[in-house]
């Protein structure tokens, strides 16, 4: 393999494996600064218990969150150095702010939260709670905004081929991130909704102590995820009409649609090869005009398939490569437009999929616990624990699909905008050696592989060990004014 | 404004080398001081609040200079990939290890953490070290500013002596700052381990700025190198008369002065390029446009003060010193 593939398998991995944490991290945050907040208002215990419980899972989840968040911040620089500099004027800023603004808040909330327990009032306490919290949306916000550029270049003018700023506001207020943002935030939602679902149904199921703290969560957790997935519904339709506008062979390869058809057919699910030669012999269960519809709010507008598009993409963008040593040996080849279907197609579908699955047992598992009833049946648990995994595979089948969907460009063109403004992914790459790539991948991957069943071995203890697991030994605060003493013990410590 | 944000960055790896200097110093203190696990866990519970904070001044200085000179960035990343990668499985370590080693009873699972944490803390003090002096000495660049020569061009006589300066540095801070935050046996050892590594734990600085003045000497770092010398002097004085405050404040002083020499030794290239001199990446040619500078000014105008506010309260409210009798018992699901 050359170093263009190892790099792009390492940034797949490591991307992916990040955002497993990261929508946990944000969903839960929130939902546990809500726990608090109904304990502060309301008094009442079963909320300070919920906090506690589901707060620890929370902490197991952020701390590798962060350490492979470090790993994406340097990569780009390491790997990716010819499109660092290419877009370093544009792209290095929202990253520097996600630092600046948001991840030292974070940071630093978050040990006041973790170790203020007793210590801080209890007003500042949970403030901290929200400080942090709203600290992971707004973090989100910004790296979405610098990927949302890379798929729609806005806010730039062309100076000596390289994309020069020319208004932060047009990049922060990027249409495209506009939409993104709420579908990730809605999504990350999703996630923790099916966590806290899955999780307290086992309790029930085992008939664990502090039964209402479980049913509370699955109350919350289902109601949180019908939420979310109408959210994600809707910012999702959203996205795909600015995609149809933007990347119009994204969308055709998110459909393998290979003719333009009007009225175009929304297909559901393929059976055959969906990969190009195939393309024609595919049978596929289709709705009729539900993909004009989706594009355009018109069931009868018409959708451009992949063979008329590449040849418009190669009028504009040129039908090979330009003669470049850097390009290795794609220097001068001719250039593939069309994304890895398999891919973009199945991605599509398995993220919409998989998160209505997610909502759906969801649904099915409050009724089935509705009025103090719990199934004892095996298959309960399997519902129950199986539902957990079902936004998070929605998350990363949606991250795989628009990622490789705007192949082969790294910094796909914006055929409404500023004119040159792109970059193919096999101009990006740094012109480091294989050794050092295929060393760090190699690194990498085997440390998040221990990593991974580590964090599985925690989570899976303290979800076993229930709200007694957690709660600290001496008795909690009872009363607002009961401030520590100097020489108590800490109320947590590593 | 390419000079204002040079010395932003220098500031920002200021803020990184004094505050996680002293995490990175408990960490690789941890054996040595903490005979038991009580005393191992108050070490890793002076800097528990704080050390994901500090790390964040990494992050930030990484970003700025993405934003502010990504010729710079790029050039400097990619050419010290190897290194880096060591560097980043460190810190991945040591965060896990933090957080992680706590979570189940048992002397092994803690014993394993514990050199994860001992490890990650040498070997990204020795990385930010190593890196921080290749980027002084420069580097192999040609004139896109891509690394010519082997992954390795990095590791160089210069560069190691300044992973074992940074390393040593961070070795005395970290047990200054224990002196400082601790009490009981705990603090006393601490201060005499401080005491008696100095002179041998400094040394590599020493001579790191020496070379540095011999190379690229300017009035600037001369004064700077001096400056070092003599705060690190004070500290050790100040902290055998058990002014632990004073000492702290003085290695934080020492180690600004020795951020001035090696930025000012840089002065006006940002990364300089051992092949030819023409290749460098200078403040002029490696920066952004104007306009995003100034957005950039705008945004650390404003984040900067808030950060700083908010992270001193922090070690406002867990000021106190934190000794054995304060460890509560472990409690754990089983
Ligand atoms: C939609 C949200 C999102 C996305 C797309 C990414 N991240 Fe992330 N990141 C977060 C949302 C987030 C977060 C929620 O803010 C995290 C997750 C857990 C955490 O600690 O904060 C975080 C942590 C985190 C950290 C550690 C922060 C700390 O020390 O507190 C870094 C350096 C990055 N990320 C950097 C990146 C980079 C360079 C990305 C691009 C490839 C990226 N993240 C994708
Ligand atoms: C700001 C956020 C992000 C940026 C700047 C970004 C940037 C990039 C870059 C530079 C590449 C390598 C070039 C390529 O192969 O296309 C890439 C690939 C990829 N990214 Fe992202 N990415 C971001 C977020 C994410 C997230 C959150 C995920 C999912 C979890 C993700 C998933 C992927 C995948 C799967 C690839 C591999 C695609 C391929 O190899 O074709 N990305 N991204
Ligand atoms: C009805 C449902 C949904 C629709 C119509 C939809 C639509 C879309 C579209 C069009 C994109 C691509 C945006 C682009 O490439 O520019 C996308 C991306 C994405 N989707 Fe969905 N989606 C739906 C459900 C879900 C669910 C249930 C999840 C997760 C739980 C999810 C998570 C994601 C993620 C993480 C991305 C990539 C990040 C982004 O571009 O914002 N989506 N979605």
């Amino acid at each position: 393999m050359d170093v263009l593939d190892l790099a792009r398998w390492q940034f797949g991995i490591t991307t992916v494996y990040h955002f497993l944490m990261v929508p946990l991290t944000i969903g839960l945050s929130l939902l546990v600064a809500g726990m608090q907040t109904a304990w502060v208002r309301t008094g009442d215990r079963k909320y300070y218990k919920m906090t506690r419980f589901w707060g620890k899972l929370l902490l197991i989840n952020f701390a590798m969150g962060v350490v492979t968040g470090i790993v994406q911040e340097f990569q780009f620089g390491m790997a990716w150095s010819a499109y660092s500099r290419f877009v370093g004027d544009v792209f290095g800023a929202p990253l520097a702010m996600e630092g600046l603004v948001a991840f030292f808040v974070e940071s630093t909330f978050l040990g006041l939260w973790i170790f203020g327990w007793d210590r801080l009032p209890r007003k500042v306490h949970l403030a901290c709670a929200w400080a942090f919290s709203l600290a992971t949306m707004a973090s989100a916000y910004f790296i979405l905004a610098a990927n949302s550029w890379m798929q729609h270049p806005v806010g730039v003018e062309l100076v000596d081929g390289r994309p020069r700023l020319t208004s932060i506001w047009e990049v922060l207020g990027n249409n495209t991130v506009l939409a993104a943002f709420p579908h990730t935030i809605f999504g990350a939602f999703a996630v923790a909704a099916s966590f806290l679902v899955g999780i307290a149904a086992w309790h029930l199921w085992k008939r664990s102590a502090e039964e209402p703290v479980w049913r509370s969560s699955v109350k919350l957790g289902t109601w949180v995820g019908v939420v979310a997935f109408a959210g994600l519904s809707i910012s999702g339709d959203l996205q795909g009409k600015l995609m149809f506008e933007q990347q119009p062979m994204k969308m055709a390869a998110a459909e393998a649609l290979c003719h333009t058809e009007r009225p175009a057919a929304f297909s559901v699910f393929a059976i055959g090869d969906v990969s190009r030669p195939d393309c024609e012999n595919v049978k596929s269960v289709t709705v009729p005009a539900l993909l004009s519809f989706l594009a355009h709010n018109d069931f009868s507008s018409e959708v451009k398939g992949i063979e008329e598009l590449v040849p418009e993409y190669q009028a504009k963008y040129g039908a090979n490569y330009p003669v470049d040593e850097r390009l290795g040996e794609l220097s001068g080849k001719p250039i593939d437009y069309v994304p890895l279907l398999p891919v973009t197609y199945w991605g599509f579908r398995l993220m919409i999929g998989f998160g209505a699955i997610a909502v759906g047992a969801g649904l099915l598992i409050l009724w089935l616990t509705r009025g103090g009833r719990v199934p004892t049946g095996r298959w309960f648990r399997l519902l129950a624990l199986g539902s957990i995994a079902t936004p998070f595979l929605a998350n990363s089948f949606g991250w795989i699909f628009t990622e490789m969907g705007r192949q082969p460009f790294v910094v796909v063109p914006n055929p409404s905008g500023v004119d040159g403004v792109w970059m193919f992914t096999a101009r990006a790459v740094s012109n480091s050696t294989p050794g050092e790539v295929l060393t760090s991948l190699i690194a990498l991957t085997l440390v998040y592989g221990v990593l991974a069943c580590v964090e599985v071995f925690l989570v899976r203890r303290y979800v076993r060990g229930g709200v007694a697991g957690v709660l600290p030994d001496h008795k909690p605060d009872s009363d607002e004014s009961d401030q520590r003493k100097d020489d108590d013990v800490l109320s947590f410590a590593y | 404004m390419e000079t204002f944000w040079f010395c932003v960055i220098a500031l920002l790896w200021l803020g990184y080398l004094f505050l996680e200097g002293f995490d990175f110093g408990v960490g690789m203190l941890l054996p040595v001081l903490g005979r038991d696990e009580t005393e191992r866990r108050v070490l890793i519970n002076t800097i528990g609040p704080v050390w994901d904070g500090n790390e964040v001044w990494l992050l930030v200085a990484g970003g700025a200079t993405f934003a502010a000179f990504p010729g710079w960035y790029a050039s400097l990343f990619s050419s010290a990939y190897l290194p880096l990668v060591l560097f980043l499985l460190a810190l991945i370590g040591r965060g896990v290890a933090f957080e992680y080693r706590g979570k189940v009873d048992s002397v092994r699972w803690r014993r394993v953490w514990d050199t994860v944490i001992f490890v990650g803390s040498w070997v990204a003090t020795l990385g930010v070290g190593l890196v921080l002096t290749a980027n002084v000495f420069g580097l192999p660049l040609d004139a896109n500013g891509d690394r010519v020569g082997s992954p390795f061009a990095a590791v160089t006589l210069e560069s190691l002596l300044g992973a074992l300066a940074i390393a040593g540095y961070a070795l005395v801070h970290g047990a200054v700052f224990l002196s400082l935050k601790t009490e009981g046996e705990v603090r006393e050892r601490a201060r005499a381990v401080a005491l008696r590594v100095a002179p041998v734990a400094l040394l590599p600085l020493v001579v790191l700025l020496l070379l540095v003045q011999l190379r690229f000497g300017t009035v600037w770092t001369y004064a700077a190198a001096i400056g070092v010398a003599l705060a690190a002097f004070g500290a050790l004085a100040r902290l055998a008369l058990r002014r632990e405050g004073q000492a702290f404040a003085l290695m934080g002083v020492a180690v600004a002065c020795a951020v001035v020499a090696l930025f000012g030794a840089l002065y006006p290239n940002v990364l300089p390029s051992t092949l030819d001199p023409a290749f460098s990446l200078t403040v002029e040619n490696a920066a952004s446009s104007p306009y995003t500078l100034t957005v950039m000014t705008w945004v650390a105008a404003f984040g900067t003060p808030a950060v700083l506010v908010y992270q001193g309260w922090t070690y406002w409210v867990f000021r106190k010193r934190i000794g054995t009798r304060h460890i509560p018992q472990v409690h754990v699901p089983r």
